[in-house]
């Protein structure tokens, strides 16, 4: 505040010191925060969907890579797996994904109609699905075990309905798997 | 003194009686989806619920407060009556029409798409009409805020403007401005789509502009309650407001920074790249300084109230503090649900944590605690101390109004804190029904039969609200002591231009929002393969 001199007292003097030190202490506190967000960005690659991919909702199961024979997990040449997965009102295609532990997973993930989410529990999957769109990431699952996946946005009246299920298996029982389907899932 | 008494009334009573009819239904939207019953399984019902329980908690009742707040704090701020009452009177009754447009259809059930629009499912255009007049509704409001401060500098040129007149007009440039991004997805997206003219949108699109104004509608709903806590709390227990500069200071910088965040909604979103997730992660971290120089500010200035009454010691002037003013109590009861939902927000903008509660439980959790917990109970506080302004009648039992003001914040915690938890193990939001003989689902019933308790005291810390204010209008009559506002420690003499004048920050703030949202729109609104049929909710045209 510009004051004239001869206006100014001690006390608002102390006043507006004790403020600035505050002032600067907050400032520092949200610049460490904003450069941890930094570092964990750039040194362990977690980074949210980032690529910004368009496909025809109204097209995928005539062809390309969500027609219905490309859905569910296959291994890559280079050892890891992509998952395709389709959500509309109110299912995922397959409904039940199987992957293998400690392993690479890229997911790529489309809506056929509305928007849909999807969120695996037990992990930090968690992404939006939306027509027009692909949604793709990249995650890798610790230990076998089975996790829920709910939509988790408004997509109908169905919407409460709507789960899925991930299995994860350990690595040679998913190679059992692929070895006689060049896709998997879990749906029996 | 409130010249406009009956316009600043109408305002708020019309709010707070939406507002008791919107608390109703979250609290059965709350018990039916609990598992306390086994009857009653109509997922639409639910769906039409939120959709006006969030339309009203969201779009009408904040806005219609903060519209009477600022007619009256206007008044009594600039001490002149208020130039335009008929256009405010035109603006409240575009605020009736609309809010009924929108919720005669929501009722029929012609628009079950929730009050955030969920494209490309489209309901009846009368819904998306209604919002858009109410909106108008609050431009009106925006404009005649601007007009009366204009008016005011120009008989008064060189004096500081009121703090609270700064205020009020920094939180209404602020609405103007965020409100623009949801017009731009009604008018140019929804409507034309909802009218027939078009059967295809982009949905990402749409997404994006939304949160242009999500975000950032959080910041003028907190406006009136930070207003207050600097120019009313600080009065009414006997203080002084430590600092006049700091506070204009945090509200220039909420101003600015409030704006260009809103992308951090759409972390997992596909059609946003991570550069601008990255860009809006960060500018989110900035905001939260306004607050913290707030919480300092705040507690400094009821420090000093409570040494004037004898409070000594490092901490032991804490226990000297004028407990049994409302306002105090309100005050502190809003710090700690700011505390809790503030580090919520922290986590929420976390770029990476993000990733575990997005979309959960959690999220609810942590608005209900900001907006419904530590806002509303400050607009409790506002109404409480401008009441007998309004009608010129005493204020009734104090002790009630405490009740009231403790049931408010034990309700908001009983009912939040088992929601967070629930967001942790997975918990979607946004649900009719869960499956709670699914793994793990007896820990999620027993979470949201939790919340429906809490949901309960909440209805009854509302009804006693609305009976304290109802009482008031039958109360005797009495001559008020002239409204006052909070003196600062040391009154400013002068002014740098910067902060007597809000025309440095709305420069900002525009700028800042075309860098941040600029880029993104322009690149979707070129993907012409994101246009993906619309899905029609209700009656098609
Ligand atoms: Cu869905």
């Amino acid at each position: 505040m510009v004051q004239p001199a001869s206006e100014l007292h001690g006390s608002a003097d102390v006043a507006a010191r004790i403020e600035r030190r505050w002032g600067f202490a907050m400032l520092g506190i949200v610049s460490v925060l904003v450069a941890i967000t930094i570092f964990m960005g750039l040194s362990t690659a977690m980074m949210p969907p980032s690529r910004v991919e368009t496909i025809d909702p109204t097209t995928l199961h005539v062809s390309g890579e969500f027609a219905e024979a490309n859905l569910g997990s296959v291994y890559e040449p280079d050892g890891s797996v992509t998952v395709h997965v389709i959500g509309q009102q109110y299912s995922f295609t397959p409904q039940c994904i199987v992957v293998p532990a400690e392993t690479p997973v890229t997911f790529r993930v489309t809506s056929a109609d509305v928007i849909h989410g999807m969120l695996v529990t037990g992990t930090n999957i968690n992404a939006m699905v939306e027509p027009g769109f692909i949604a793709t990431f990249k995650t890798s699952f610790d230990a076998p075990g089975d996790h829920l996946m709910p939509c988790h946005e408004f997509c109908g009246t169905g919407h409460e309905g709507m789960w899925a299920n991930v299995r994860v298996v350990d690595k040679n029982a998913f190679t059992r798997l692929t070895s006689h389907a060049r896709r998997a899932t879990c749906d029996l | 003194m409130i010249y406009n008494k009956r316009l600043v009334l109408a305002h708020f009573w019309l709010a707070f009686a939406v507002f008791g009819a919107a608390i109703l239904l979250g609290e059965w939207q709350m018990f039916i989806r609990s598992p306390l019953h086994g009857w009653l399984r109509n997922a639409d019902l639910y769906y039409r619920s939120v959709t006006a329980h969030g339309t009203v908690m969201g779009y009408v009742f904040p806005t219609l407060v903060a519209m009477g707040f600022g007619y009256a704090f206007s008044e009594l701020a600039l001490r002149q009556p208020l130039i335009g009452t008929r256009w405010a009177w035109a603006g409240f009754y575009l605020i009736i029409v609309g809010t009924l447009g929108a919720a005669i259809p929501v009722g029929l059930g012609l628009d079950s798409v929730l009050y955030t629009f969920y494209p490309p499912m489209v309901g009846h255009a009368s819904y998306y009409i209604g919002v858009v007049l109410v909106v108008v509704g609050s431009w009106i409001w925006v404009a005649l805020m601007g007009v009366n401060l204009y008016a005011w500098k120009r008989a008064h040129r060189g004096a500081p403007v009121p703090l609270a007149m700064f205020a009020t007009v920094a939180g209404a440039y602020l609405w103007a401005w965020t409100a623009v991004g949801a017009a731009l997805e009604l008018l140019f997206q929804l409507i034309p789509v909802a009218l027939g003219w078009s059967s295809s949108i982009n949905a990402g699109l749409a997404r994006v502009l939304f949160s242009w104004t999500l975000h950032a509608i959080v910041y003028f709903w907190l406006m009136p309650a930070y207003i207050a806590f600097y120019t009313i709390v600080p009065r009414a227990i006997g203080g002084r407001l430590y600092s006049d500069t700091m506070a204009r200071i945090s509200f220039a910088l909420f101003l600015v920074f409030a704006m260009p965040i809103g992308i951090h909604h759409l972390f997992a979103d596909p059609q946003v790249g991570a550069g601008f997730k990255f860009l809006h992660s960060v500018f989110t971290a900035m905001v939260s300084v306004p607050t913290l120089l707030t919480v300092f500010t705040i507690c400094a200035s009821v420090e000093i109230a409570s040494r004037l009454r004898g409070g000594k010691g490092a901490f032991g002037w804490v226990k000297a503090l004028p407990w049994d003013n409302p306002q105090m109590l309100a005050l502190a009861l809003s710090f700690v649900m700011l505390g809790f939902g503030g580090a919520g927000g922290l986590i929420n903008m976390s770029y990476q944590l993000n990733s575990t509660i997005h979309n959960t439980q959690w999220v609810t959790a942590h608005f209900h605690l900001i907006f419904a917990g530590a806002i509303v109970i400050m607009y409790f506080a506002i109404a409480y101390d401008l009441w007998p302004h309004l009608t010129g009648r005493a204020m009734g039992s104090l002790r009630l109004i405490r009740t009231q003001l403790w049931l408010w914040f034990i309700g908001m915690i009983v009912l939040t804190f088992p929601w967070h938890y629930a967001g942790l193990l997975g918990m979607p939001r946004r649900m009719a029904f869960y499956d709670y003989t699914a793994p793990g689902g007896d820990t999620e019933a027993l979470t949201v039969i939790m919340s429906v308790v809490g949901g309960a005291i909440l209805v009854v810390s509302a009804a006693i609200f609305l009976t304290v204010l109802w009482r008031n209008h039958r109360a005797p009559q009495i001559a008020p002591e002239p409204y006052t506002f909070s003196k600062p420690v040391h009154e400013p003499a002068n002014l740098p231009w910067a902060l007597n004048g809000l025309g440095l920050w709305v420069g900002l703030m525009i700028a800042l929002t075309l860098t941040n949202y600029g880029f993104p729109i322009a690149q979707l609104m070129r993907l012409h393969e994101a246009q993906v049929p619309a899905v029609y909710v209700g009656g098609k045209p």
